[in-house]
């Protein structure tokens, strides 16, 4: 079985690059060619960072180096992991719930092609309209909670990937096999379950991965929207601050957590993909012919 | 064979596909309980159609589908064409889905499980998955699904089309040995003019364009049926018979028998 391509499917196993599929693999080998090369890359990009930096004399306000954005993330690290953790959190919190809830509005979807046809037009408005437009409307109307208003604007944008290809998973089960159910009596139920949704399996993870990201950024933007002062406040915050104080390296510092969470995030996703397909789906699989 | 009640009967059965393709017409089709028939004719002359209606799996587009056995007695099995295994299981959860449909546990289908797939000769390959398994493998793993359900009636597209010679006549041999056991009825598709007059009462010639029947053999030779039956003068008539009549049909596939 190949993934179909599809705006927000994942792309296909083949035009994978390989070490996106061979995570876990690479854990275990951290010494080969595809961890290498990378790291490389990225030395030596910080190296001529680091030395531009020297030698044309850049002032700190205007772009600090390297070295001087990881002093400030140890010597700021008692302010910025809060914020760490509080971001996490969001993305956390708005991650699992578009995940369940694009998993059921999935299923909900494929039980009939008419709630699919009716309903399915409006995620798709859910998700083209701009959070950063909508993200004002719904801190008012949740100001109760900034929490709940943030992770629901994460949400917003994380669950229509899960949605759409889960949609897709659960349509695409091969045809025979549904004979096959249908010949020895299976209930919708069984048929769901034993035949629908493994089907489905690499489709929701390709989404979840994809989905993983959105919600950081869901989050990341909301923050932005918000502002907020307030005790709890994230790595937007701590951004949007630093730059208002022109504390460039600080805020140097707090993007740089902010894209490690967000790669973190995708690995994760990924190992875990890779561990639940590796038995039989062609993306996981360690192939010898 | 004495006259035996009625177990499926096609009267005038057509079908037409949504593209306008016409799979069969005008089929008349009569399968005694326990007779094992086997359809032959070239691709797509509506075999797997055929077979795909007497499972319920769509409706006729004109004619009936008669049944001489009552609904609740009536367990299909269904060895389609294609294995149709599922990638995410091993051969055992394969081979347990029937049953597991019917709400047994695996470990209360376990013997039977087992004996099926020693019936094909799977042994060692229980928890291998579909991906590691050869071409005719999956077809033997599809095969003891469809037996561990002990059916009433038996469907099977093609299933021994993938294998070699040896284990094709060898699961000849335990086909029939099988269904002189658990009176079966089957209905059976095969390329191959060999295995359908070894295996059947009778052997149903079709041809395409439309899909119809032309001719039916019936194989007058008594079960069980004995190797040297394959070597016979009898056999090769039988097989002059049919390809006589699926020449007739423009079928470009067959060598001729030997002899
Ligand atoms: N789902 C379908 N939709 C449209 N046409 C179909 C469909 N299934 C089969 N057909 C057409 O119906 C005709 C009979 O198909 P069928 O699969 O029954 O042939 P067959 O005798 O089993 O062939 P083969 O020996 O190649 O398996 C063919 O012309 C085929 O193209
Ligand atoms: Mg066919």
């Amino acid at each position: 079985m190949v993934l179909k391509a599809s705006p927000s499917s994942p792309p296909s196993p083949d035009a994978a690059p390989p070490s996106r599929r061979a995570v876990p693999a690479s854990l275990a080998k951290l010494g080969s060619a595809e961890v290498i090369a990378p790291v490389i890359v990225g030395g030596v990009a910080l190296v001529a960072w680091e030395a531009a930096v020297r030698i044309f004399e850049m002032p700190a306000y205007l772009l600090p180096g390297p070295l001087l954005v990881l002093q400030t993330l140890i010597a700021e690290w008692p302010q910025l992991f809060p914020s760490l953790l509080v971001t996490l959190q969001i993305t956390v919190v708005a991650f699992i719930a578009a995940t369940v809830s694009g998993l059921l509005i999935a299923i909900v979807f494929t039980q009939s092609k008419w709630i699919e046809r009716s309903f399915f037009p409006y995620a798709v408005i859910l998700q083209t309209t701009p959070i950063v437009a909508i993200a004002p409307l719904i801190i008012i109307w949740l100001k109760n909670s900034t929490f709940a208003a943030l992770v629901v604007c994460a949400w917003i944008v994380a669950f229509f990937p899960i949605v759409s290809n889960t949609t897709l998973g659960l349509n695409s089960a091969d045809h025979t096999l549904k004979n096959l159910f249908h010949l020895y009596g299976a209930s919708r139920w069984q048929t769901l379950w034993y035949l629908r949704l493994p089907s489905a399996l690499p489709y929701f993870l390709g989404g979840l991965r994809i989905s993983g990201g959105l919600a950081l950024i869901g989050a990341v933007v909301a923050e932005f929207v918000a502002g907020t002062g307030g005790a709890r406040s994230g790595l937007a915050y701590q951004i949007l601050m630093s730059s208002y104080n022109l504390q460039i390296p600080r805020m140097f510092a707090a993007l740089a957590l902010t894209t490690v969470l967000g790669v973190l995030i995708f690995v994760g996703l990924t190992v875990v993909s890779d561990r639940l397909l590796r038995h039989w789906h062609e993306s996981a699989v360690q192939r010898e012919n | 064979m004495t006259v035996a009640s009625l177990a499926i009967s096609l009267h005038q059965v057509d079908k037409v596909y949504a593209n306008g393709t016409v799979a069969l017409q005008g089929v008349d089709l009569t399968i005694p309980k326990g007779e094992f028939v086997s359809l032959v004719g070239p691709s797509g002359c509506g075999k797997s159609t055929v077979l795909r209606l007497i499972a319920g799996l769509g409706e006729p587009s004109e004619g009936t589908i008669e049944w001489g056995i009552a609904k609740r007695d009536r367990a299909i099995a269904f060895v389609f064409q294609d294995a149709a295994l599922m990638p995410w299981a091993n051969v055992i959860d394969n081979v347990h889905l029937p049953l597991k449909l019917k709400g047994k546990s695996l470990r209360e289908s376990r013997s039977a499980i087992q004996a099926a797939l020693n019936r094909v000769n799977l042994q060692g390959a229980e928890y291998r998955y579909p991906r590691q398994l050869s071409g005719g493998m999956k077809m033997r793993v599809s095969i003891a699904r469809a037996l561990v359900t002990h059916p009433s009636v038996l469907l099977m597209d093609e299933p021994f089309g993938a294998l070699d010679e040896m284990t094709r006549s060898r699961l000849n041999s335990d086909l029939l040995h099988l269904w002189e056991q658990y009176h079966w009825t089957v209905a059976f598709v095969t390329h191959n003019i060999y295995e359908a007059v070894y295996l059947s009462n009778r052997v149903v010639v079709m041809a395409a364009h439309p899909g119809r029947v032309v001719a039916e053999v019936t194989i007058d030779e008594p079960y069980p049926r004995r190797d040297e039956f394959r070597t016979s003068s009898a056999f090769n008539h039988y097989c002059r018979e049919v390809m006589a009549h699926l020449t007739g049909t423009g079928d470009e596939f067959l060598s001729a028998p030997v002899g």
